[in-house]
């Protein structure tokens, strides 16, 4: 008989959606409902054939051969105590339990522990101790806010059900007209299908974001005279009409995505961003949020701080005290300047997703464990690839949403084969280093560290005159 | 919007170019990162119209993109979120990072958005798969796999 789950959480973006209602029958995935079509690919992909059912290891001819848990732990574990400088690096894809287990690990090891924040919303992170977060959950967004600014952040691709939950669309308490009561303003070099939905399109001239919010910033204090005739590719008067928008707002939030920290500038997008949010406050209520990307990024950015006091880029081969500073501990600093001797690569996908001369160091030369429950570009260039259960699919945990709230996900098939979580796997990983140093293993600091990229300024490109 | 951006090099063109995500990408990554649906998804580049002119060549023809960190063939297409003349987006993935600048300013974060590369017509060359791509940036020997071919 078919059962119907429901109040299932999406394992894909930082919307978190738990609304989904997923019909299964004898351990399979037959029908989501609710999902947008990425979480809905994901239920389906969770069923499909060819997955990996067990752990393998690359053999000297390239192919790979499967190993059991026992072996894949036993590499694993060696290779964390022999490297003096591993880097454990992932987790936007897996739950809380995953990252303290992993936190554990990483502390025994003496590795670098750092997750997808670092080429992602880092940038937000540096901004935020810089200036603070003057910032919200979504429920009030969807409850209140009756001026909405998309800046650089594009959720019609990114996060498809973001405006129809929480930003656009939905009939709050105070904002029962839905979308005919905000004005949404959307701020992009391109005209994004979230554009489409705005009621004003300000199309800023890509890396010169710093630029408008200087100009939005003089506006709000009174110097609206001294901004010029066109700022970063914008009209003065498109400028001023949306910052009486904002006056005029009862509540405005301000959503900003990778547009403003993968651009020039990075932090300092953000943190005049967040300077913005304050001088609006001094004429009307003003809040902002980071469009977090994967569904549990926020998650260890929060069990991390427990453990470390550190978001991200926490160093901890000191072995005393953990040790933070993105331009240094960043995987992609430490991948560019040749500083780490073994990859684990969990949760997520390095290979894909970072620049190529930087991942190229640490696919080709030292030794890689790639924990992910399907192979991707990661995967297919490590030593061991270790099968894990997916989150919000097979296994349940803790998740934080976009705005830091914990929710609850749940299984709702058993794990493929018999597969380990991420927890598991990580505590059984924990055990078999205190098993082997007990036996008398440690670093004999032989291993070679990744070779460094020779030349990294960034050459701008110039025609010849 | 923005013109007069766009510099002529030789028989191509010097564009800014940003890496996003993309809907069919996403769903794509669901299907698999070996999967047709990936490849087609995200090994294109998007241009301006315009730039398509100053190119001299028809869309869906495959072009060569080399930035400061290197180079790669995608196949360009017109976009259906405009840009403006001189900026271009290849979708985040594999074949979008093979050029993009592995420096972070000392923040961590690569230059993934807003960087410059030269795009010549190349309808002669072919897209590579990732996996293999991946391989030789690595100098592995691609020898296939069950669960990627
Ligand atoms: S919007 Fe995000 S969380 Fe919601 S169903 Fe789609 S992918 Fe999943």
């Amino acid at each position: 008989m078919p059962e119907v789950i429901k109040n299932v959480a999406c394992p894909y973006c930082g919307a978190c959606c738990d609304d989904l209602e997923v019909t299964v029958e004898d351990g399979k995935i037959l029908e989501v409902k609710n999902a947008c079509i990425i979480g809905t690919e994901i239920y389906h992909h969770a069923s499909r054939e060819g997955r990996v059912g067990s752990p393998r290891m690359r053999q000297p001819d390239g192919t790979y051969k499967d190993i059991t848990y026992d072996e894949a732990i036993d590499y694993t574990a060696r290779m964390l105590i022999k490297a003096k400088k591993p880097l454990i690096y992932g987790f936007g894809s897996t739950n809380c339990e995953g990252q303290a287990a992993a936190g554990r690990v990483a502390e025994e090891a003496g590795a670098v522990l750092d997750n997808c924040a670092s080429i992602c919303h880092g940038s937000s992170f540096l901004a935020i101790f810089d200036t603070g977060y003057p910032s919200c959950t979504l429920g009030e967004v969807k409850n209140r806010a009756d001026v909405v600014i998309y800046w650089g952040s594009n959720p019609a691709h990114a996060h498809p059900r973001h405006m129809s939950r929480y930003g656009v669309f939905p009939r709050g308490f105070f904002t029962n007209k839905g979308h005919r009561g905000r004005k949404v303003i959307c701020v992009d070099p391109r005209y994004t299908d979230t554009a489409r939905c705005a009621d004003y399109f300000l199309q800023v001239k890509q890396g010169h974001d710093y630029d408008l919010f200087d100009a939005f910033r003089m506006v709000m204090h009174g110097y609206a005279d001294d901004v010029p005739e066109i700022v970063a590719g914008v009209p003065k008067e498109k400028i001023l009409e949306v910052c009486d928008i904002i006056k005029k707002g009862r509540y405005v939030h301000i959503f900003f995505g990778m547009g403003l920290c993968h651009s020039d500038g990075r932090n300092h997008n953000i943190d005049i961003a967040i300077n913005l949010v304050r001088d609006i406050n001094e004429v009307t209520k003003c809040t902002i949020m980071a469009m977090r990307g994967h569904y549990n990024i926020a998650g260890p950015g929060v069990v991390w701080s427990w453990q470390f006091g550190f978001p991200y880029c926490i160093d901890l081969s000191k072995g005393s005290h953990a040790h933070m500073n993105p331009g240094e501990t960043s995987s992609v600093d430490l991948a560019n300047r040749g500083e780490v001797d073994a990859f684990i690569n969990i949760g997520t996908d390095a290979g894909a997703h970072f620049p190529i001369r930087a991942f190229e160091k640490l696919g080709s030369h030292i030794p890689m464990v790639t924990i992910d429950p399907s192979v991707n570009m990661a995967a297919t260039v490590s030593d061991v690839h270790i099968p894990v259960a997916i989150v919000g699919v097979e296994t349940g945990g803790i998740c934080y949403r976009m705005d830091n709230v914990p929710i609850q996900y749940r299984a709702v098939v058993p794990p493929y084969n018999g597969i380990l979580t991420d927890e598991e796997l990580f505590n059984r990983i924990l055990n078999r280093m205190l098993e082997l140093k007990e036996q008398g293993i440690e670093c004999d600091g032989k291993w070679e560290y990744a070779k460094a990229i020779p030349s990294l300024i960034p050459v701008k490109l110039e025609p010849e005159a | 919007m923005q013109g007069g951006d766009q510099r002529k090099y030789g028989n191509g063109i010097i564009v800014s170019v940003i890496t996003c995500t993309e809907i069919k990408q996403g769903i794509a990554i669901e299907t698999g990162k070996t999967s047709p649906q990936y490849f087609n998804a995200c090994s294109i580049i998007e241009l301006h119209e315009d730039d398509f002119k100053a190119l001299g060549i028809n869309k869906n023809t495959n072009v060569r993109v080399t930035s400061a960190a290197g180079s790669v063939i995608l196949k360009a297409v017109v976009t259906t979120q405009s840009l403006y003349p001189g900026l271009a987006h290849i979708p985040m993935g594999p074949w979008a990072n093979m050029v993009v600048p592995a420096y972070t300013y000392s923040t961590g974060e690569p230059c993934f958005c807003g960087f410059d590369c030269l795009i010549e017509p190349a309808p002669e060359e072919k897209v590579e798969k990732a996996v293999k791509l991946m391989h030789d940036k690595c100098g592995l020997k691609y020898v296939g796999d069950p669960h990627y071919d």
